[in-house]
C-alpha cells in the first residue's frame, strides 16, 4: 500500500471517528433546533399579541394560550380522536409496506407480471381518492375499514414505485459478479437486490408516512363519520359546526403534531439504516 | 506448457442491435501465462473477456476451459476484477470480499481465514471493517482484486483494473499484481488500452483492432521476470514497446481501411 493510501485511510477513519462521537459539530446541531424553535415561539407570541390587543373574539381567532388550554381540557375528546386517527394511519402504512414491497418484489421478478399489474396500480394512484372515497364507504363493512381502505390505497403507490424502482436499479457489474459466483436467484435479490434498493424503499417510506396520515384524515372528511369511533377530521368538523374555534385549532395542532412526528421517525429511521455507507446520509467535510 | 486454461475456437459474437463484436475469434491461454488483450476502444477485448468469463453467449463457434471442466464443480475458478471495483457500499470490506464464498455457502467464521488472507495479500490488513466510501480508489482496487482471488482462481480475469487510477497508483498496483501472479501461480488475461502497461505485464499481448473485433497480431514479451523499475526504462522495454505501438497502429488502420 502506498504511504498516500494509508495516510488518507487513516485521515479518513479518524474523521469518521469523530463523527460517530458527535454527528455533526455541536453549534450546527443546535442552530438546527434553536432556530425554528425560536421562531416557533415568535409567531406565538406575535399571534397571541394580536389577539390580546385587537380584542379578537375567541369564535373567530383564539390565541395561543386559550388553543393550548383546549388540548388539555378537551383531551377526553381529542385524545381517543387522536387514537383512531394515528390507528387507521399506522395500520395503513403497515399494510401500504407489507403490499408494496412484495409487489414490487413479484413485479420484479416477472416481467409478465409487471407488465399485467403495473398500470392498474397507476390507475389507482392517479384517481383523486375523495372521488373513490364514496364508492368504497358502499362496499365496505364499516366505516372505519372504508378510511382504512383509502389510506392504504393513497399510502401504498410511493413504496411500490420507489421499491419497484430501487430492485432495478442495481449496478449491472455487481449482477454479473454474482451470476459469475454462481448465485440463486433469491440470494441475488437479498444480497443484492434489497441492499440496493433501501435507499429508495426508504424515500418511498417518508412519502407514505406523511400520505398515511393526510388520507386518513381526508377520508374521515369524505366519510362524514360520526360518533365515539370518530377520529380527529370528525373532531375539528364538529368543533366548526359548534364554532368552537379553540377546539378545532387544537384538533390542527394535533394532527400536524402527528404528521411532524412521522417524518422525523421515518427520517431517523433512514438516516440509522443508510449512515454507514449511503451518500445522502454521509455528512461531508467540504 | 501445453495445458490450456482457455481456448477460443472461431468465436462470434454479435450483439441483439446487431454490431458485431468478435468475428472470427480464434486463442488459446496456457496456464499460467500472462496475457494482455490490447486495442482500440470499441474493439470487443471487454466482450471477449466477459465470454472468457461465462458471461453471456457465444453467437459462434465455441469456449472451452478443459482446466475447470476437470476441476472442482460448482466453482467456476474464474476470478474477475471489473473496470470499476464494484463493491457493494452497504458491505464493509470483510463482507465484499467474502462475498463469492458466501454465494458457494461458506459461513462467516469458516470463510474468515480465507477472506483474511486475501486482505493481507493486497495489502490491506486492518481494513476489514471499513467502508468502500472510505478507501482511495487504489484502496477500493486492492478490495475488489482480493475479492476475485479469496476463491483462490487459476483464471484471473481483469477488465482494465486500472484505467481509472492515477499513475503513480497504477505502477504500484501493476508491480503487486505481478507479485501476486508470480507466487500463486494464475493465469491472467488483462484487458488494457496501454501499450506500456501490457508490455510491462505480460509475456503475451493479443493486439485486437475493430469494427468486427478481431485478433491482429499475438506478440511475444520475451523479457524475464521478476519485472521492476529497472525493466521500465531498459532498452528492451522501449523495443517492446515500439513493436506493439506499431502493431496497434496497423491494427487501427485496417479498421479505416
Amino acid at each position: 500500500m502506498t504511504a498516500l493510501d494509508s495516510r488518507r485511510a487513516a485521515r479518513m477513519r479518524a474523521v469518521q471517528e469523530d463523527q460517530s462521537a458527535h454527528q455533526r459539530p455541536h453549534s450546527e446541531r443546535v442552530l438546527r433546533i434553536a432556530v425554528p424553535l425560536a421562531i416557533l415561539v415568535a409567531l406565538l407570541a406575535l399571534w397571541e399579541w394580536y389577539v390580546v390587543a385587537y380584542e379578537v373574539p375567541h369564535y373567530l381567532l383564539p390565541g395561543p394560550r386559550l388553543v393550548a388550554q383546549a388540548i388539555v381540557a378537551d383531551w377526553a375528546v381529542l385524545g381517543p380522536a387522536l387514537m383512531v386517527t394515528l390507528k387507521i394511519t399506522f395500520s395503513a402504512l403497515a399494510l401500504a409496506l407489507v403490499g408494496g414491497v412484495l409487489l414490487a418484489v413479484i413485479l420484479v421478478q416477472s416481467r409478465w407480471a409487471e407488465l399485467a399489474v403495473y398500470p392498474y396500480a397507476v390507475v389507482l394512484q392517479v384517481t383523486p381518492i375523495v372521488a373513490v372515497a364514496p364508492l368504497i364507504l358502499v362496499y365496505a363493512p364499516t366505516t372505519q375499514s372504508a378510511i382504512l381502505i383509502c389510506a392504504f390505497i393513497v399510502a401504498f403507490f410511493p413504496v411500490l414505485s420507489n421499491t419497484t424502482q430501487g430492485l432495478k436499479s442495481v449496478d449491472h457489474n455487481l449482477l454479473n459478479l454474482f451470476e459469475l459466483n454462481g448465485a440463486s436467484r433469491w440470494q441475488t435479490l437479498f444480497l443484492l437486490k434489497v441492499p440496493s434498493a433501501l435507499p429508495y424503499f426508504l424515500t418511498g417510506l417518508r412519502i407514505s408516512g406523511g400520505l398515511a396520515l393526510i388520507a386518513a384524515v381526508v377520508a374521515e372528511f369524505a366519510a362524514g363519520s360520526a360518533g365515539a369511533q370518530s377520529g380527529l377530521a370528525f373532531r375539528i368538523l364538529e368543533a366548526q359546526f359548534r364554532l368552537n374555534m379553540p377546539r378545532l385549532f387544537a384538533g390542527l395542532v394535533l394532527i400536524s403534531a402527528a404528521g411532524v412526528a412521522i417524518f422525523a421517525t421515518t427520517s431517523l429511521i433512514s438516516h440509522l439504516l443508510l449512515r454507514r455507507w449511503h451518500e445522502s446520509a454521509v455528512a461531508r467535510e467540504n | 506448457m501445453t495445458s490450456p486454461s482457455v481456448v477460443f475456437d472461431r468465436v462470434d459474437k454479435t450483439f441483439s442491435n446487431g454490431t458485431v463484436a468478435l468475428k472470427d475469434v480464434s486463442l488459446t491461454v496456457q496456464k499460467g501465462e500472462f496475457v494482455s488483450l490490447l486495442g482500440p476502444s470499441g474493439c470487443g477485448k471487454s466482450t471477449a473477456l466477459r465470454l472468457a468469463a461465462g458471461l453471456g453467449e457465444v453467437s459462434g463457434g465455441a469456449i472451452r476451459w478443459p482446466r475447470a471442466e476437470a476441476g472442482r464443480v460448482g466453482q467456476s475458478g474464474i476470478g474477475f476484477v471489473f473496470q470499476e471495483p464494484t463493491l457493494m457500499p452497504w458491505a464493509s470490506v470483510f463482507s465484499n470480499v467474502w462475498l463469492p464464498l458466501r454465494l458457494a455457502g461458506t459461513s462467516k467464521r469458516v470463510a474468515r481465514h480465507e477472506v483474511m488472507d486475501a486482505l493481507s495479500l493486497v495489502g490491506l490488513d486492518g481494513f476489514a471493517g471499513a467502508y468502500p466510501r472510505e478507501l482511495s480508489g487504489g484502496m477500493k482496487m486492492r478490495v475488489s482484486i482480493a475479492r476475485a482471488l479469496v476463491t483462490r482462481p487459476e483464471l484471473l480475469l481483469m477488465d482494465e483494473p486500472f484505467g481509472a487510477l492515477d499513475e503513480i497508483t497504477r505502477f504500484k498496483l501493476n508491480d503487486e499484481l505481478l507479485q501476486l501472479w508470480q507466487s500463486l501461480g494464475w493465469t491472467v488475461i488483462f484487458v488494457t488500452h496501454s501499450v506500456f502497461e501490457s508490455v510491462y505485464l505480460s509475456n503475451r499481448i493479443l493486439v485486437m483492432s475493430a469494427r468486427p473485433g478481431r485478433i491482429t497480431a499475438d506478440i511475444p514479451i520475451d523479457a524475464p521476470y521478476p519485472r521492476d523499475e529497472s525493466f521500465r526504462s531498459s532498452v528492451d522495454y522501449g523495443g517492446y514497446c515500439r513493436q506493439v505501438s506499431a502493431a496497434l497502429h496497423r491494427a487501427m488502420e485496417v479498421r479505416a481501411a
